[in-house]
């Protein structure tokens, strides 16, 4: 069996996980906030481009253009009015809070749309392809999804590494109180950090519903992906983020060309074997809860 | 019959204390619940088939929520994954009953025995992490359980399997029957979970609810505490699965793993009052009401919940319970400490 072409797949699946994990580490990262609805915050996004393409017949990436801003405008409301009051030592109520709020998204669009499988698409360039040396055929949007994956944590990490509000992302997540004696305010920066992994969610959202399907119950598997990736790579870290998601796709695609039914659960096995046998991931970093 | 020992530090002539767990208001709320099993024991001859019927759905959500307070509430483990053993018991239910021919109450607790069993192994991956990336890999190892089950067809793969074992009886006396058992096992886990945290182990649990590093440097070794504690909230929703499997006669993978579980007793304990013994008890009556009255509401009623769920964590942090015992000090089990000073002749000073 030629494992060649899996591999390429995965890796490039990785990218489109990397994207959804990106989110949901930076916001673990500043608030030490587990978003439980994260998963379905990327649905919901890809509801709205749904709507806005139907509507306004146009391109879903031009959609994006209002979805994604709309996203965050939402991340940064939640992040005051509600998230705020959850921050604390005990992690029970951000994670109730945030697990109630994936309920309700998921049968608001039960309500509104139906149970069925929806898709996003971009016409011609759904099924294009390319073919790389050594004869592997990949998919021209996979790959665009890579890249921009790639592009999107490079960014991140040059946010956080070198400009001021990078800096204040990084002291307020060591210790909010200072930052306050210093001058800033830490609940503005939550509501920014916010913003962004929920702008980076409806991105990852449209992504990954032009690639595959989704559905109102689709939101959880997702947030299981975004979660099983961030832990392989090792809190804390947005490149191992990306090697933690490339080997997720990558255990994804090649446990499907031994057994197709088995994806998932291929996927699944080897964050266990992860978290087992290397659970600080692959930055072997520590990090306090 | 209030059992008192006085406390004297050695040597010293300082005034001894009294440590007193019952008070008036614990024995009058123990053995007002002890009135209120017996009526419900005789239940079946009052009410109609179709109340019985969902009172064993009632059962089943205390059973749950529970040992799902004592994991969250008091051990600080938000587990996102009891639909786990919810799974397992309902699947060992019929592996037992049909292909073994076993009593169908024998059944139920090896139900809860291979729960526990599982759960052993899986708390070595589960505890690897903490707080918020806990709840997700509960999720994801009830996940895993879910598609390893669903690979066998001898057990019904991905569309289910009927429970055959049950069939020949007659209707009235098998709702009864898997009324009674329910009965018999919620009773069960309440007496084992008052009993847990009046014990020693309740003592190191609540110090983990309180402050786990305070807690660890007092001695209590809290990984051993919590994997105890995992291993019994288990074996109690493999018994709540058992009931499922037994009282609607048909386990399908996609019911009895679903997280939907684990969204209803978390809605359970956060209403009723997290880290009490008597919040799961007052949440679970109130979530029943609810359902037995909105159910056909279908999306819009599960939007409810989660709505009343986020207000309730905001705003009631202490729940139902934690409204109504604010001032008045109420408690049905006895599970408090009351210091008292005591003469030295051993009787108590006058107030």
């Amino acid at each position: 069996m030629n494992l060649l072409e899996p591999i390429v797949q995965g890796i490039l699946l990785g990218g489109l996980y990397a994207l959804f994990a990106a989110g949901l580490s930076l916001m673990f990262g500043v608030m030490r906030i587990v978003n439980l609805a994260y998963g379905d915050f990327a649905v919901l996004a890809a509801y709205g481009t749904l709507v806005v393409v139907n509507a306004a017949l146009i391109n879903p990436l031009i959609a994006l253009v209002v979805v994604a801003p709309a996203m965050a405008a939402l991340g940064y409301v939640l992040q005051r009015t509600v998230l705020q009051r959850t921050l604390g030592l005990s992690p029970l109520p951000s994670l109730l809070v945030t697990f109630g709020l994936s309920i309700i998204i998921q049968n608001v669009l039960l309500l509104f749309g139906s149970a069925d499988q929806q898709r996003l698409t971009l016409g011609d360039i759904d099924t294009a392809s390319v073919t790389l040396p050594l004869d592997i055929t990949v998919g021209v949007f996979p790959l665009g999804v890579f890249v921009l994956a790639v592009v999107i944590l490079g960014v991140l990490s040059w946010v956080t590494a070198k400009t001021q509000y990078g800096r204040l992302v990084r002291a307020v997540s060591d210790d909010p109180d200072t930052v306050m004696l210093q001058g800033a305010n830490p609940k503005v920066i939550y509501g920014i950090a916010t913003a962004i992994a929920f702008g980076l969610v409806a991105i990852a959202g449209v992504a990954a519903g032009i690639q595959t399907s989704f559905s109102p119950s689709s939101g959880s598997m997702l947030l299981i992906f975004a979660f099983e990736a961030v832990i392989i790579g090792g809190l804390g870290s947005l490149w191992g983020t990306l090697g933690g998601a490339v080997i997720l796709g990558v255990a994804q695609t090649v446990g499907a060309a031994f057994a197709p039914a088995q994806q998932i659960l291929a996927g699944h096995v080897v964050f266990l074997l992860f978290l087992a046998f290397l659970p600080s991931g692959l930055s072997r970093r520590k990090v306090r809860a | 019959m209030m059992p008192s020992f006085p406390l004297r530090a050695k040597g010293l002539e300082a005034p001894a204390y009294t440590v007193q767990r019952w008070t008036r208001m614990s024995i009058l709320g123990t053995s007002g619940l002890g009135v209120v099993v017996v009526v419900l024991a005789l239940l079946p001859f009052m009410v109609g088939l179709s109340v019985t019927y969902a009172m064993v759905d009632f059962f089943i959500l205390l059973l749950l929520a529970m040992t799902w307070n004592l994991l969250a509430g008091y051990g600080g483990m938000v587990s996102v994954g009891q639909q786990a053993y919810v799974g397992i018991g309902a699947y060992a239910v019929v592996v037992f009953a049909d292909t073994f021919s076993l009593n169908i109450v024998v059944t139920i607790l090896l139900a809860a025995i291979v729960s526990a069993i599982l759960a052993f192994p899986i708390s070595f991956f589960a505890f690897r992490l903490v707080g918020g990336y806990f709840a997700i890999g509960t999720w994801v190892l009830a996940e895993v359980v879910r598609l390893i089950v669903v690979q066998f067809p001898q057990i019904g793969g991905g569309a289910g399997i009927s429970l055959a074992a049950t069939t020949d009886m007659p209707k009235d006396l098998r709702i009864a029957m898997s009324y009674w058992i329910a009965l018999g096992a919620a009773v069960v886990v309440l007496v084992v979970c008052v009993w847990l945290v009046r014990s020693r182990i309740g003592l190191a649990l609540t110090a983990l609810r309180d402050d786990v590093t305070a807690a660890a440097t007092s001695g209590v070794r809290v990984q051993s505490v919590r994997r105890r504690v995992f291993i019994f909230a288990a074996a109690a929703a493999g018994v709540a699965g058992a009931l499922v499997a037994i009282s609607t006669m048909r386990v399908q993978p996609d019911s009895v793993f679903s997280v939907q579980w684990s969204a209803f007793m978390i809605f359970i304990v956060v209403v009723g009052g997290v880290g009490t013994l008597e919040g799961p008890i007052i949440g679970a009556i109130i979530f029943w009401v609810l359902k037995q009255l909105l159910a056909d509401y279908g999306p819009l009623y599960l939007i409810f919940l989660g709505a009343v769920g986020i207000v309730f964590v905001l705003f009631v942090r202490g729940g139902v319970w934690g409204l109504v015992s604010r001032r008045k000090r109420l408690e049905i089990f006895p599970v408090g400490y009351r210091f008292s000073r005591t003469e030295k002749d051993g009787s108590k000073p006058a107030p």
